[in-house]
């Protein structure tokens, strides 16, 4: 007679380093294999949605670097670029080589965070200590630029907020002499790396139809093998005007999506090159006083300044009435914002489409009839970020 | 790439009866239609071959609550192939049931159950309607326009039970919503008050 066996629960998380975050995930497992995955969200959710509609569109920004933390900018630039569409302003063109330049920042500083702990979640530490060193190179210049090293705040309608100190420049060109060198050394301590692979290689993978009918996007969906990139297909500031490759995996599963991860990066490099190399000298903003506030010398001297800084920072711009869905090419994968405006100075209705909420959704598809320890694999691999997943 | 003009003229001489409005705007396709022919018209989208609208990138709602009929159900939707994206439309009143797209995107699942949980909108056959995003046990739907921005509860630590409790929500200050719009001719407050 049959031995008879019975599932177990197994309740993964809130607080597990390996979640990435607060995820509460319900295992069914039968021996070790997981029969069903059960991902409990919410645990960080924070109402953005709501707070946003009663918001100024000023005030709105600082809640986008609060979504996805670890690349804060690629957020604020699709609700910039979403009021920007509607508003018809012109972007100068060297607000808008700051703002590629940014988000390319953006996208190192997220893939290293995530090929690291990806890394750490399958027993490698080392890693993540080297990458961490970079990524704290990286947020000082988000603080020289912004002021403050994670929730910068400085993407506006119509430009940035301010222009590069003195130097910057100079400082950026020298990290992207120096990085490619770390991302060979972290390659050389994964791509080949038997353990590495052995956990990576064919675990969680996804047919190009599934990436599809999953609503993947981003890595996700390269990694399978469909190239399909925003800044390439749906160009937005100057990506038109650069040149780059998008990396496409071909098995679609964690160890392909890795390797795009550490191919983006070394992309991301030489579009940060090619800004600093075609960095042209201007405005760092829209010069539409009802729109970008007067520079402060200019307040103390014209009327018009003064009251044109006034209402900005009370009242806000308004937004005509109109809906439009904006999206960029985050570094997971494809954010984007849908803006209902009343011609208000708050939006009536802001959603966000943040790419790892579908990502996660697939949690149950992806790791059936893997062995438990695959579920931080798999999760590491999907670079889930609670910010954008709750809001 | 398929041009957005003939894209739009196909979908009308293919679902002419079941478009109530299509519109090109900010180089997207806006389309109203029913909420019985929803089902039908993403099907269509999706599998027919001069449109080839295979990924569903989100679902959301937005809360009119002095329409009469009050939510309008968006779905967006987009082209690899063409390279485009349309934006569905349809009218839902309030506690009427929509048909669930689940079937034909999985990617749905999810996305239904945050509209069911922000907005209170039911879904017809879906196979696992549950809150996604709230507290478990919370009642009412955030983001609709009467809710207010502070919620009802607030959560703390009781030391006295060991345990976390739910309270009613006390704020020292309420949130305040200044008007702007004429700050010149006095707030509305104290329109309010001079009229009495």
């Amino acid at each position: 007679m049959a031995k008879e066996t019975k599932t177990l629960n197994l309740n993964f998380g809130p607080q597990h380093p390996a979640a990435h975050g607060v995820l509460r995930l319900i295992l069914q497992l039968d021996g070790e294999i997981v029969e069903k995955a059960d991902p409990h969200i919410g645990l960080l959710h924070r109402g953005t949605e709501k707070l946003i509609e009663n918001k100024t569109y000023i005030q709105a920004v600082p809640y986008f670097d609060r979504l996805d933390y670890v690349a804060p900018m690629n957020q604020e630039h699709a609700f910039a670029l979403a009021i920007e569409k509607i508003l018809k302003i012109e972007v100068p063109i060297r607000a808008q080589y700051i703002r590629v330049m940014f988000c390319e920042i953006g996208r190192i500083l997220s893939h290293i965070l995530n090929v690291t702990t990806q890394a750490m979640d399958v027993g490698a530490l080392t890693p993540t200590l080297w990458g961490f060193e970079e990524r704290e190179i990286l947020m000082g210049f988000y603080e020289k630029v912004s002021g403050s090293r994670l929730h910068a705040n400085y993407f506006r309608a119509g430009g940035v907020h301010q222009d590069l100190p003195k130097g910057l420049d100079k400082e950026i060109g020298k990290f992207c002499e120096r990085f490619p060198k770390i991302i060979n050394d972290l390659e050389l301590l994964l791509t080949d790396n038997r353990i590495f692979k052995q956990r990576n290689v064919d675990i969680g993978v996804v047919s190009k139809q599934d990436a599809l009918d999953y609503s993947f996007s981003g890595v996700m969906l390269r990694g399978s093998g469909v190239p399909w990139d925003l800044r390439k297909s749906q160009p937005y500031d100057c990506y038109e005007q650069l040149e780059f490759k998008i990396p496409v995996g071909k098995n679609g599963d964690c160890y392909d999506r890795y390797l795009c991860r550490i191919e983006e990066m070394k992309e991301s490099v030489n579009i940060i090159n090619q800004c600093l190399a075609n960095l042209p000298v201007g405005p760092i903003k829209t010069d539409d006083g009802k729109i970008s506030p007067p520079p402060k010398k200019e307040i103390k001297q014209s009327m018009e300044a003064l009251i044109h800084h006034f209402k900005l920072y009370t009242e806000g711009y308004r937004v005509d009435k109109d809906e439009i869905y904006t999206s960029v090419e985050a570094p997971k994968g494809e954010f984007g914002v849908y803006l209902i405006s009343d011609g208000s100075s708050k939006p009536y209705k802001c959603k966000i489409r943040a790419p790892g909420f579908s990502h996660l959704q697939a949690m149950d598809y992806l790791i059936k009839g893997h062995m438990l320890a695959d579920v931080p694999a798999v999760l590491g691999s999907m670079d889930i970020v609670f910010g954008e997943v709750d809001r | 790439m398929q041009n957005i003009q003939d894209l739009e003229k196909i979908l009308n001489s293919e679902l002419n009866t079941k478009i109530k409005s299509s519109l090109i705007k900010h180089n997207q396709i806006y389309l109203k239609i029913d909420e019985a022919d929803l089902t039908e018209v993403i099907l269509f989208l999706k599998t027919n071959s001069r449109t080839k609208f295979r990924q569903l990138i989100d679902i959301t709602a937005v809360d009119f609550p002095e329409n009469e009929i009050r939510f309008k159900l968006v779905y967006l939707l987009l082209s690899h192939e063409f390279n485009q994206r349309i934006i569905i439309e349809i009218d839902v009143k309030e506690k009427e049931i929509v048909g669930s797209i689940t079937s034909i995107f999985p990617a749905a699942n999810w996305m239904e159950r945050e509209v069911f949980d922000m907005y209170g909108i039911d879904f017809k056959d879906h196979p696992d309607l549950r809150r996604i995003l709230t507290d478990y046990g919370f009642e009412g739907h955030p983001l609709r326009k009467d809710f207010p921005l502070t919620g009802h509860n607030e959560v703390r630590y009781s030391h006295e039970t060991k345990k976390v409790i739910y309270e009613p929500v006390k704020l020292e200050q309420n949130y305040r919503n200044f008007d702007y719009e004429s700050p010149w001719q006095g707030t509305k407050y104290i329109k309010e008050q001079t009229k009495e």
